[in-house]
């Protein structure tokens, strides 16, 4: 009875001997590397590669090696400065190219390893230093600009249909026409309801004179904030990309609330600003009769503007603005029904689509561009001092004929692919007047912080696992030592399983670890009390082990199970940190009823199984 | 080596309305305390600001204080943290368009009578309505915790184990609490973490006494209540005590190595498994104990595991 069949003893064998591999790569730690990787016009290739290494043997800056990867190009050194001055290097040689250069870390995995799967934990932001906002999008800012845009629209659709009403009002989320008469108000109805059937349209029977209260239904409701927090998702990925962060991470969280989280990035006033930053949409008639390249070699003509696409063509717009993004009120990529190819229908609000329709009217079959401005903060030094300058990047987007008079629906065709259309209606929204967005939670944590809660971290895993190896073995001898493995092959697991799930490591989480190392020698400590309590009994050392393991099992599940609820409790509510705490406690629940249960009975087997009447070493 | 050379036989369940009395007596200055100093509430629950900035050389605070004074952040709470040349700063929510700037405010402002470089260890800002929401959903992950502990603990057992349980969690709970308001020690979101731990932790310990009473009172079949609980809780002694002393190791170890981020976290923790292994000792017994379980409550979901025999013919 105290022996395993082979298969068991193979399988505790596999699982350890896996552990192990995947647990590896955490051992060799990583380089310092500069990360190029490829903004919108262009891709990461073999002829960039020998771009940046001859300009880096040029300089005699020494570099352990460059890999590429699909969209990144990760160049390794032994040295931070190295990095440092590489990094400085390569983005002055790919300034005028559409590259970010970001400084990363590359993890030393060898090849075999690699070639597993394996990968070393990640590590969270409290352990490697950096930035974490929660952004919070103003829900009651948008609502209030859709229904500002309604109350455009329908003061149009009253005066085209000459019902007089005497005022309008958005408040609290609803829109209120006031009316002079009640059968005004009920033309009213009748025409907002044909025109709208989105809208909840209701009379207000507690006014004092004729009034209709106008709602959003909820589907549109949803819509529209769902929208918003996608147009600000955009916007914040493509800021990031201009901080230079080699692996950011842009998350919706809940309804209306955006996780941003910056590795290694410590100048976080920078960083406030270029994400709060704002962009803006201008639609333009495109100047075809003068002369581009003239004024591409510098002779603008007095009415016009040279701008530059973003496939880099140059173009000559007209002075005059015809519209802006904020009148704009929603864009989305879809299939031109005429020709079946790819496109972008815009919707305008009424003032806009008035103005539109005007112009449009006078320059049928002339083109016209859309121009995206971002106003980005760049700090430069003048005189010395670092001074934060506002300044504006403005981008054609779009050139197209207008081939009829435009209202408040119109197309963009002739693009090139689905893709095409949907970055379009993506800026295109970006552009539109977006949702207020706040910074409601940051957390950042400097790098040698960062370094040294690594240090402490393990210092405590490590302190109190020697600790718990030393009190194992004076109160239990051989059992003791024989738990001590099981312990041991405890830690790998979890180091394995963090690791293959990719789970991210924070300080709590080691706090995790260290409680699990505690923790988890309590089942030995049930079954070796248990195999002391038979033999005092005056039962055989064999019948004792095996009544030891098995009547502790169930209790051994049941206090395991009870601290497992507490741990799913603390991982669904967990935010952030405190999820690292629940990750490692219950994959350290799990993992240490296979070590402590299987892996000590298979080796207490090994010691004692073939013996007939053993001596107990407990 | 045995903690306890011979099986041990002390009288536990007698001694218990002294334990009871004991229990009784911290629970109430506990709640005292809870009540009239409520609880150094971090920024976590209430919102605000805290950065920590290292000097490169000792700073005296005073300085520091009259710096932020002038800045117009009087309100600031300035105290060394960890080691002379750290400081660490709290603001409380300040309504301005632009919260989330205060932090580079703060340190350009310090920064500005530094002529060497001062550095940003830390910051954390919470809004007020974040915080409202963390207090909110820790207080309700606290609840749930209990509910499904009860739940799993009247389906395993006998619904007055649940409770008897749940009541040693809430005392562990309420003093471990009660010792962070008497001391004003700082209450943050690790520290609610490790109050749930210490939930998880203290009930593993109730969980092993309460087995051992169920199996006791379907062995010793003459026996007494009390003294069927007795014997219970002096068979487990052993693996209390063992159990505890490990986990208290590498609490210790992670209190004194693991640094002052972690500080908090490891006191509760501390303290929770200190309650949490007296209570499964003294008070989850007699709660069953008061609650009049006698052997024939135990029957009825024990014959549904008459069912189950463990693959190596042993029942449990």
């Amino acid at each position: 009875m105290n022996r395993y069949p082979l298969w068991k003893n193979l399988l505790v064998v596999a699982v350890i001997v896996t552990a192990i591999i995947y647990a590896m790569p955490n051992l060799f730690g990583d380089d310092p590397a500069v990360q190029v990787s490829a903004g919108r016009l262009n891709s990461v290739d073999l002829q960039l590669v020998n771009e940046i290494e001859s300009t880096l043997k040029q300089a005699e800056i020494p570099y352990k090696g460059v890999v590429l990867e699909e969209n990144r190009l990760l160049i390794r050194f032994s040295e931070a400065n190295e990095q440092l001055e590489a990094r400085e290097l390569i983005q002055q040689k790919l300034s005028s190219k559409d590259y970010i250069v970001a400084l990363n870390l590359a993890p030393n995995t060898p090849a075999w390893l690699q070639s597993l799967g394996a990968e070393p934990m990640n590590l969270g932001l409290d352990l490697r230093g950096g930035v974490h906002f929660l952004m919070e999008v103003d829900m009651n800012a948008v609502l209030k600009q859709t229904l500002e845009s309604y109350a455009s629209d329908i003061r149009i659709l009253l005066r085209d249909k000459t019902i007089r009403y005497t005022q309008v009002n958005v408040e609290n989320g609803v829109l209120t026409f006031g009316f002079r008469e009640a059968a005004d108000r009920d033309a009213a109805i009748d025409e907002i309801e044909r025109e709208y059937n989105e809208l909840e349209v209701a009379i207000n029977e507690n006014a004092e004179r004729p009034t209709v209260t106008i709602n959003l239904n909820e589907t549109i409701v949803r819509e529209t904030q769902n929208l918003a927090l996608q147009q600000n998702i955009t916007t914040l990925r493509n800021r990031i990309n201009e901080l230079g962060v080699a692996e950011p991470t842009v998350q919706q969280q809940g309804q209306d609330r955006i996780v941003v989280q910056l590795p290694g990035v410590q100048d976080t006033a920078q960083a406030k600003k270029i994400l709060g930053a704002t962009a803006t949409l201008e639609f333009r008639l495109v100047d075809f009769e003068s002369d581009v390249q003239g004024a591409v070699n510098g002779r603008v003509p007095a009415n016009s503007e040279l701008y530059y696409h973003r496939d880099g063509r140059p173009y000559l717009l007209n002075k005059r603005v015809m519209l802006t993004g904020e009148h704009v009120i929603n864009a989305a990529s879809t299939i031109d029904g005429q020709s079946g190819s790819p496109a972008v229908s815009v919707t305008l609000d009424g003032k806009g689509a008035r103005i539109f329709s005007n112009i449009t009217r006078d320059n049928i079959g002339n083109p016209m561009a859309v121009v995206f401005i971002e106003s980005k903060v760049e700090t430069q030094t003048i005189d010395g001092e670092e001074v934060s300058v506002r300044r504006q990047i403005p981008e054609i987007i779009s050139v197209a004929t207008i081939r009829d008079q435009l209202g408040k629906k119109f197309q963009i065709t002739g693009l090139d692919s689905t893709t095409e259309a949907r970055d379009l209606a993506l800026l295109l929204r970006a552009g539109a007047l977006a949702a207020p967005i706040d910074i409601v939670e940051e957390r950042t944590v400097g790098p040698s912080l960062g370094q040294e809660n690594i240090d402490q971290g393990f210092a405590s895993v490590m302190i109190g696992f020697a600790l718990v190896l030393v009190f194992m073995i004076v109160w239990y001898r051989l059992f003791g030592a024989v738990a001590n493995l099981a312990l041991a092959a405890n830690l790998v697991l979890i180091v394995a399983l963090l690791s293959m799930l990719q789970a991210t490591l924070t300080m709590p989480g080691i706090a995790g670890i260290v409680l699990t190392v505690g923790m988890a020698v309590d089942a030995n400590v049930l079954i070796f009390e248990r195999i002391r309590e038979e033999l005092r009994l005056g039962n055989s050392p064999r019948a004792s082990i095996d009544a030891g393991y098995s009547k502790a099992f169930s209790t051994i599940a049941d206090a395991n199970i009870t601290t497992l609820i507490a741990a799913i409790v603390l991982f669904g509510f967990g935010t952030g940190t405190i999820k690292g705490f629940a990750i490692t406690l219950t994959l350290g629940i799990l993992t240490s009823m296979f070590t402590a249960i299987v892996g000590t009975r298979m080796v207490i087997n090994l010691v004692y199984g073939r013996k007939q009447r053993p001596k107990l070493s407990i | 080596m045995h903690l306890l050379s011979k099986e041990t036989n002390i009288n536990f369940v007698g001694i218990r309305k002294i334990a009871l009395a004991f229990s009784a007596v911290l629970l109430l200055i506990s709640a005292y305390s809870i009540v009239t100093n409520s609880l150094n509430f971090g920024i976590d629950f209430t919102g605000g600001t805290m950065i920590e900035v290292g000097y490169p050389q000792a700073v005296d605070l005073g300085e520091v204080r009259t710096i932020l004074e002038q800045g117009g952040y009087g309100d600031a709470l300035v105290q060394n943290f960890g080691s002379l040349t750290d400081v660490l700063i709290r603001l409380p929510v300040i309504e301005s368009e632009n919260m989330a700037e205060i932090s580079n405010q703060v340190v350009a402002l310090l920064q500005a009578e530094q002529t060497d470089a001062i550095e940003v260890r830390r910051v954390e800002f919470v809004g007020p309505q974040v915080g409202e929401e963390l207090a909110e959903d820790g207080g309700l992950a606290m609840v749930y915790a209990l509910i499904g502990i009860l739940i799993y603990v009247a389906l395993r057992f006998e619904y007055r184990f649940a409770i008897a349980s749940v009541l040693a969690l809430v005392h562990d709970v309420v003093i471990t609490v009660g010792f962070f308001s008497l001391f004003r020690l700082d209450f943050d979101l690790t520290v609610l973490a490790a109050i749930l731990a210490v939930i998880g932790y203290s009930l593993n310990d109730t969980i092993v006494v309460f087995d051992r009473i169920r199996e006791s009172f379907l062995k010793m079949r003459k026996a007494e209540p009390v003294e069927v609980i007795n014997t219970s809780i002096n068979a487990t002694l052993g693996r209390t005590i063992m159990t505890s002393m490990t986990t208290l190791l590498v609490v210790i170890a992670l209190f004194v190595f693991g640094g002052e981020v972690i500080h908090a976290f490891a006191t509760a923790l501390l303290i929770g498994i200190l309650v949490g292994t007296y209570s499964s000792i003294y008070v989850a017994g007699t709660a069953i104990l008061l609650m009049g379980v006698t052997k024939a409550d135990l029957m009825p979901p024990e014959k549904d595991e008459d069912g189950e025999v463990n693959p190596d013919g042993s029942q449990v």
